[in-house]
């Protein structure tokens, strides 16, 4: 019964003059097709959208909770600060940094390792689902494990092998990095890398897996090298999903407090963005610096973050064709 | 590329190709994604075991006693003991890791059973029947998800310690729904679209109602997608340190919040740290082999199969 009117209210051109009440059925008809949306959309805008509203306005208030009257309109003085003050300046400047060389490095060994697990070989399923482990270590735990097991310079992993490679050939004084407090930007970014390798590498197996290969093999048996395969077949192909890797990763990246809060504490020039905005409100009680951080923040964001939209897009696009 | 796709015509000749092609079939299928995997093999092997190295390294210093957790070089072949697991659960220590854990898991399910409550309904209003101007809406969704948590937990703070909802377990797990909300519609939307249209028409006709066909049809084929899209909340949900940091304290802890807290109350301990992160861990990296293949779904938000 519904479905049937529902066919003739969308052909509707059927009737040329529609009866008020034809109309007001077609529009029950709308809302009962809107109703099992509407509960996620508004619980969604509610929780997501007001806050940042709040945020917004927050951002433009003189607020230190610790000098509650004190609190009024401070203009863009705030945004000013944001833009002025060395610790948050540095912290914007090692968001991108960050960012930046984890995406690059974690596509490009995630690229490599997805290239050999297309390949068959024995125990695959084994080595691929080893590769994903490190994603799948709780962020805090991984954090912990990376400073105190791993990177600890005096008994971590990384220093005990050195030692004993170096006693192999007999000597005594092996090298002893001390990554934690010589390189602490590296030490977060070759922990965070080791975390994303393994996503990227399983969106850009997704993408090698859904490759054409008809076109693969007719340029096999046209005798292309594998270089020239992959140069002109693959990597076009995977151009998209290797978008969809970077800019996806950037978001998440952008995001990162675990590893900034628990392997350096934000110390020697590791803060990022929300690690400082936390530390900011946290225990600063600057809540307006805070938020006005944050909508600097957001505004990063919503630029990665349209590039990441059209290339979903047109994925999606992709599928809805399909 | 253009040079290369003049192989077509190929397959246009009569005769001998037609013999070939048998034989070529057979050489590609070892030819093509088998060449050279021998030298592909040992090394996607070695650069397994390298990335997994610090899993293991924690599940194996997790089993070793302090003395020998803490050596340089590392002693790989100590003995193994369940010490530092017994002195994680409180044998001696006298901090419980069971709140903490309890909390986790009652945030993590609660929210992922709200989310699946509020996300199934609307994935079937965008794909199965969809709602005029659909995309707009799953690019709402998604853009939600996009902004970071960070600008907007001061808000959430205030609100939380005004509403005296701080250090409660449920305004925490309204949060958590809200984060996954988005992912879930989107994943479950990707799903709902496999349903076969002719199997709903079909069942439209015979005049089926609409929980039978929600039960015969659509169920059957979204059951699996609705558990990978479950496990995935769970395991975000799980790992989420920053709200949980702000939002709770003694009573609604979770098990992140409770590990960063860990070290600076006990000290280094090198085994207890890795009991303590395999633990915790444990749950999601169970979830998560267990939703592998949907695993990239989830976090690319539907985009990639």
């Amino acid at each position: 019964m519904t479905t049937a009117t529902a066919r003739i209210s969308r052909s509707g051109h059927s009737a040329t003059k529609p009866s008020k009440n034809a109309r007001s059925r077609e529009r029950a008809l709308a809302w009962a097709r809107r109703a099992p949306l509407l509960p996620a959309l508004i619980f969604l805008i509610i929780v997501t959208q007001l806050p940042f509203v709040v945020t917004l306005i927050i951002s433009f208030l003189n607020w230190n909770s610790l000098r509650p009257d004190q609190t009024g309109f401070a203009g863009l003085s705030n945004y000013v600060e944001v833009l002025t003050n060395a610790d948050l300046r540095q912290a914007i400047f090692t968001t991108i940094i960050l960012t930046v060389s984890v995406v690059l490095a974690s596509l490009v060994i995630g690229l490599g390792l997805a290239l050999l697990l297309d390949k068959k070989f024995i125990g695959r399923g084994l080595a691929r689902t080893l590769l994903i482990a490190p994603f799948l270590v709780v962020p805090v735990a991984a954090a912990l494990i990376w400073k105190h097991a791993l990177l600890n310079p005096t008994y971590g992993l990384v220093n005990g092998v050195l030692t004993w490679i170096w006693s192999l050939f007999g000597s005594d004084t092996p090298p002893q990095p001390d990554l934690l407090s010589q390189a602490p930007l590296m030490a977060v970014i070759i922990s965070l890398v080791w975390q994303w390798t393994p996503f990227m590498m399983l969106i850009l197996l997704a993408g090698l897996q859904s490759r054409p290969m008809d076109t693969v093999e007719a340029a096999q048996m046209d005798g292309a090298t594998s270089w020239a395969i992959f140069r002109h077949l693959t990597l076009p192909h995977l151009r998209q999903y290797l978008e969809l890797g970077g800019l996806l990763g950037a978001i998440y990246i952008v995001q990162n407090f675990d590893a900034v809060f628990t392997l350096t504490s934000g110390g020697l020039g590791t803060a990022n963005l929300p690690y400082a905005i936390y530390q900011t409100f946290y225990f600063a009680n600057e809540y307006g610096l805070a938020s006005a951080a944050g909508v600097v923040v957001v505004i990063g964001t919503i630029i990665v973050a349209t590039f990441a939209l059209r290339t979903v897009f047109s994925l999606f696009k992709k599928e809805a064709a399909r | 590329m253009s040079t290369l796709t003049p192989a077509a015509p190929q397959s246009t000749t009569p005769g001998p190709t037609a013999l070939n092609t048998g034989s070529r079939r057979r050489g590609k299928s070892r030819m093509d994604p088998t060449r050279n995997n021998t030298a592909a093999g040992i090394a996607a092997w070695l650069l397994a075991l390298l990335f997994a190295a610090p899993v293991l390294w924690m599940i194996l210093t997790s089993f070793h006693s302090e003395t020998d957790a803490a050596t340089n070089p590392p002693s790989v072949a100590a003995n193994l003991t369940l010490d530092a697991y017994k002195e994680f659960f409180g044998a001696s220590s006298g901090v419980s890791p069971w709140p903490p854990l309890i909390n986790s898991a009652t945030a993590s399910i609660l929210s992922t059973v709200l989310v699946l409550v509020l996300a199934i309904p609307a994935a079937y209003a965008l794909s199965i029947r969809p709602v005029k101007k659909w995309t707009d809406v799953m690019f709402f969704f998604l853009s939600t998800k996009m902004m970071p948590v960070v600008a907007a937990v001061l808000p959430l703070f205030l609100f939380a310690k005004t509403a005296g909802a701080l250090d409660n377990i449920w305004f925490l797990i309204l949060m958590y729904t809200s984060m996954n909300l988005p992912i879930a519609v989107w994943m479950m939307r990707s799903f709902l679209a496999e349903v076969p249209v002719e199997m709903l028409e079909a069942s439209q006709i015979d005049g089926a109602s609409l929980l039978l066909t929600l039960r015969k049809i659509i169920a059957p084929v979204a059951m699996p997608g609705i558990a990978a899209t479950a496990l995935i909340c769970f395991i975000f949900s799980w790992n989420e340190l920053l709200l949980a940091r702000v939002l709770t304290g003694v009573m609604a802890g979770t098990a992140p919040v409770f590990l960063t807290g860990f070290v600076s109350s006990q000290g280094l301990f090198l085994a207890k740290v890795c009991a303590a992160a395999v633990v915790i861990s444990l749950p999601v990296l169970f979830a998560g082999f267990a939703a592998q293949d949907k695993l990239v779904q989830g976090l690319s938000l539907g985009a990639v199969k």
